[in-house]
């Protein structure tokens, strides 16, 4: 680790190869999860209703409980010293693996599920192969996710049918929803690299080949939310992957990071 | 420490005094969160794994382990959290269900019975079949809110005695 504190491990904003694909590989499932949970927890007191307000914070604290284990995992993948906290409050922006889709702003109620519905149905599926793995580690952690993930599903796909099959503001409002948020979609179904390169440990999880099966439940909501779904045929958004994130990360972050990097190694 | 180290038992049972801090009525071993417990000579090495993925107790729940085994003498605890295999609520004994259900929280439903196969079910599949009261035992319910004042909690209404009530999701 230089005294920068950039890690020699990550590629950063070039495409060049990658140094360790398993520690990327790990970052890449955490940033998910740390990036999503704490989008949701900036609901927390300003949910549409008591029991939403809940919901919303029940489901950050899984994903940052996620986050949490995987990055302790990542760190010591690495083997810099670092830990999950490390990891959480003192990358920047370029140094997060996160998929696009989960650093969007909230915006409404419409918006904050369908980002959750869209990144759910992706993510039993994406978790539910992963914990088929041969790293017994990262198996186990995907075996207890997907269970947490399977709820959430359940919660964001009524709230999909709900909004989508309800009145014409939430109709309208899902509809613009999955219109804005579709371009983030293929990102997740992307095999790059490093995909390949953790192949030696054992992880062989082909991200392509979820994208039919994401489609068929996300194209079987819609059509029961009668919301019809954006053309594929349109600029797709990619990127975050390989650190290239939208302008609302680093906002993001700042806000996430700015108790632990003013006061590092502070405790109470 | 000049007594004879505790035996794997006696740990066990000291550890089964020590309660969820979320629902005092159960012990963090019925809870299924202890999973194995190893002693050395001044040392005990607990293995625990956690509920759910984020649930702030579980620091709680390791702060009571230690202070129940440092009271008997024991000089050095240690724990290693295990993910696998997935903590599941089926673990959580028949006489700690019905503790929980005198304590008005309704108790887990087998899991084993009512997991799909496939995750994305969920999306089909019907409601699950009411939830009971655990006040007056009526199946006149329905679910509030499925996320409840902790992790591993739903929130539902009873509509026979007019009260609202919780219940330990199945997971």
């Amino acid at each position: 680790m230089s005294a920068a504190g950039a890690s020699p491990a990550v590629a950063g904003t070039r495409d060049v190869p990658v140094a360790n694909p398993l520690f990327e590989y790990l970052l890449r499932v955490a940033d998910d999860r740390l990036v999503l949970g704490h989008r949701l927890s900036e609901w927390c007191g300003h949910g549409p209703i008591l029991e939403e307000d809940i919901a919303l914070a029940n489901i950050a604290l899984d994903h940052v409980g996620q986050a949490a284990a995987l990055l302790e995992l990542a760190g010591r993948v690495e083997g810099a010293g670092r830990d999950a906290d490390a990891l959480a409050y003192l990358r920047d922006e370029r140094d997060f693996r996160n998929a696009l889709l989960v650093e969007q702003p909230n915006g409404d109620f419409g918006m904050t599920m369908t980002r959750q519905f869209l990144f759910d149905a992706y993510s039993v599926l994406y978790l539910g192969e992963l914990a088929g793995c041969g790293h017994a580690e990262l198996a186990a952690l995907a075996a207890k996710a997907v269970k947490e993930d399977t709820y959430h599903l359940r919660h964001s796909g009524e709230w999909m049918l709900r909004l989508g099959d309800g009145t014409e503001e939430s109709h309208a409002r899902a509809q613009a929803a999955l219109d804005v948020l579709w371009r983030f979609t293929s990102e997740l179904f992307e095999f790059d690299d490093v995909d390949e390169g953790v192949g030696v440990h054992g992880i062989h999880v082909d991200r392509k080949a979820l994208r039919p099966r994401w489609m068929e439940v996300v194209g079987d909501i819609a059509k029961r939310a009668t919301l019809s779904l954006p053309s594929d045929d349109q600029p797709m958004a990619t990127g975050g992957r390989r650190g290239r994130h939208t302008e609302h990360l680093g906002h993001m972050l700042s806000d996430m990071q700015i108790v632990a990097r003013s006061h590092p190694g502070a405790s109470w | 420490m000049t007594t004879a180290p505790l035996t794997r038992e006696e740990v066990l049972h000291i550890l089964d005094q020590v309660k969820d801090p979320e629902i005092p009525v159960i012990s963090v071993v019925e809870l299924g969160v202890v999973r194995d417990v190893a002693i050395g000579p001044d040392r005990v090495k607990i293995t625990i794994t956690p509920t759910y993925s984020g649930c702030p107790a579980i620091q709680m729940m390791q702060d009571d382990m230690r202070a129940a085994l440092v009271a008997r003498g024991v000089e050095q605890v240690e724990f290693e959290v295990v993910y696998a295999p997935a903590w599941t609520s089926d673990w959580i004994p028949a006489d700690a269900r019905e503790r929980m259900r005198g304590s008005g929280i309704a108790p887990p439903g087998s899991v084993r019975e009512g997991r799909a196969a496939e995750p994305l079910a969920v999306l089909t599949r019907r409601p699950a079949a009411p939830v009971a009261c655990p006040y007056c035992g009526s199946d006149e319910t329905e679910v509030r809110s499925p996320f409840g004042s902790t992790a591993c909690k739903a929130l539902h209404f009873c509509n026979a005695c007019r009260q609202p009530f919780e219940e330990f999701k199945a997971t």
